[in-house]
């Protein structure tokens, strides 16, 4: 019954595909030329004007190019034309490094909040406050003290990083069931060998939803820092292409945007169900 | 019979005047308990819900605190938990993110931390093969039945090698059957070991079948020790032949009786609650009263 509901799925997610696919061909294609104009001024309109062509270009022209840019991904021919990958490459770095650092600071500050009551309800009001800015706000002032777009770059991702996992930490290691840390206290276990053998453990798969939240939010952030700050990066390579006027390649960094992200969010997942258990 | 331990020996727990009054509360759960427990005995604690058996379970292991009085064990007060009092929980509380073979050693470790790892694991295989889990090592709680996990966490609390066993409730959470062969491995370890052994119950037949003295709490609040049976029944009884021994039914009609009537009169001095010895006699239908 399982397998046959996945082949269902399957087979109707191939068909919504195939009938958008269909449906953005017909849209954009043109409807023949446009009656009687002077050819030199047709030539100056170009094809939208002149054939009723769309300038949106249909799939088959997106599926040529990615097929052009992926199968040289790793071109670099100066710094307005580098092959995708570099560009996704720098992106993904930028993402790594400012998710590390905020797992460096964010693990164990949440795991001293959600050992310490008092501290847990002193640091409320600051997170509360600094959880809802938009991590882009945040850029002047970085660019300002860091003075390095590219760091400022990771500075936002680390900032955009920090709240859902200093929050779920800090939930996860004050919510570890009792009945755990008492085998633990008859067992006079205390200290660090309480925290990586008990606590940790029985928070671990709260944290990694954390870790989750915050790697989908630090890539739909990098997008748009990239976008302020250019440079490299995919964001950049959006912007650019945006200027260059080529949709082509815009609606390509679009696809592989999602592609990375989703990516990114399997990857965790399955490193969360391995750190799980299963009660 | 075999000869009950000798009370003219040092109580090794000795709980005295013990109150617990919860934030919030007018009145304490339970207020002014006293009892004795002597060297390789084994107590049950039979009670009404709410009359505080798990806190004061949890009060002699060192997790909770008094509001009043004190626990001593070998001639000290009681502050905190202690590897020398080992503790099988109710809901076996085992450590899902380790197998069975980790959860064990989680404890021997702790107990013994210069310990090599071929000691280690040997010592714990040794208490695996004890309660019948040869085989299952490596398999994580969420693997076993309800039975399978208490054995882990009798096996794990034997593996310290306690001075004092505490038991709340251990087999509440499972079936008749599996209850009854738990039992039945627990009177074999004890009568192996003659293990100082504290055990929080409500069920009757549990009581009489593994306990050498049997505390009766009132209802509570303001919970007391009502009084305290004395089993007389011999000490190689075993589940099958239990209900065939003479004065098993004075016995076990006594504690039904009490459990039913929720007596609330107070024995007149708390601290030297009425003992009883009931069934020494066949038929006998009303208790000898030995002690008050």
């Amino acid at each position: 019954m399982q397998s046959s509901l996945n082949a269902r799925a399957g087979l109707l997610s191939a068909a919504l595909l195939a009938v958008f696919l269909i449906a953005w061909q017909v849209a954009v294609s043109g409807h023949g030329a446009t009656a009687k104009m002077d050819p030199e001024y047709a030539a100056l309109m170009g094809k939208t004007a002149t054939q009723g062509t769309s300038a949106m270009p249909g799939p088959v022209q997106i599926g040529e190019r990615l097929v052009t840019l992926l199968r040289d991904p790793f071109y670099d021919h100066g710094p307005n034309d580098k092959g995708i990958a570099i560009q996704l490459g720098w992106s993904l770095l930028r993402v790594l490094l400012g998710f590390g650092l905020a797992v460096i600071v964010a693990v164990p500050l949440g795991f001293f909040i959600g050992m310490s009551p008092l501290l847990r309800q002193a640091l409320e009001p600051f997170i509360q406050i600094l959880k809802p800015i938009s991590p882009l706000a945040w850029m002047p002032l970085a660019l300002y003290t860091i003075r390095d777009s590219s760091q400022s770059a990771i500075f936002v991702i680390f900032i955009c990083s920090i709240w859902p996992l200093l929050i779920n930490t800090a939930f996860g290691v004050g919510s570890v069931r009792r009945e755990w840390l008492n085998v633990a206290r008859t067992l006079e276990v205390t200290g660090w060998r309480m925290a990586t053998r008990v606590v940790l453990p029985a928070a671990a798969p709260t944290i990694m939803t954390g870790m989750r939240i915050s790697i989908g939010i630090a890539w739909l952030v990098i997008v748009a820092a990239e976008m302020l700050v250019g440079g490299t990066g995919i964001g950049y390579f959006v912007w650019n292409q945006w200027n260059n006027l080529s949709i082509t390649d815009v609606i390509i960094a679009i696809l592989l945007i999602g592609l990375v992200g989703m990516a990114l969010d399997q990857l965790l997942g399955w490193i969360g169900r391995h750190l799980g258990y299963a009660e | 019979m075999s000869p009950n331990p000798s009370h003219h020996d040092r109580p090794q727990i000795s709980v005295q005047a013990l109150c617990k009054r919860f934030p919030g509360a007018d009145r304490p759960t339970f207020n002014d308990v006293w009892f004795d427990i002597y060297p390789g005995e084994f107590v049950c604690l039979i009670g009404h819900s709410g009359c505080g058996k798990t806190t004061m379970l949890n009060i002699l292991a060192g997790l909770d605190r008094a509001s009043a009085g004190a626990v001593i064990v070998d001639g000290k007060e009681v502050v905190g938990p202690s590897l020398d009092r080992a503790v099988i929980f109710q809901s076996h509380a085992l450590l899902p993110w380790m197998t069975v073979l980790g959860n064990i050693a989680f404890a021997v470790r702790s107990k013994w931390p210069d310990w090599s790892r071929e000691k280690v694991e040997e010592h714990c295989r040794r208490y695996i093969e004890l309660v019948h889990l040869a085989g299952a090592e490596g398999k994580r709680p969420v693997q076993l039945s309800g039975g399978m996990k208490q054995r882990v966490g009798i096996a794990r609390a034997l593996a310290i090698q306690p001075q004092i066993l505490l038991m709340d409730e251990p087999f509440s959470a499972l079936d008749a059957l599996t209850r009854g062969s738990l039992q039945d491995e627990v009177v074999a370890i004890s009568a192996a070991s003659r293990q100082t052994t504290f055990m929080i119950t409500h069920d009757i037949d549990e009581a009489v079948l593994l306990a050498d003295r049997i505390v009766l709490m009132t209802a509570g609040p303001d919970a007391r020790v009502a009084e305290v049976v004395e089993n007389t029944l011999p000490r190689d009884r075993t589940r099958q032949s239990l209900h065939r021994l003479p004065g098993y039914y004075a016995v076990r009609n006594h504690l039904l009786d009490f459990l039913v009537e929720r007596p609330r009169a107070l024995p007149s001095d708390p601290r030297h609650p009425p003992t009883l010895r009931i069934g020494d006699a066949p038929d006998a239908s009303s208790p000898v009263r030995i002690r008050a």
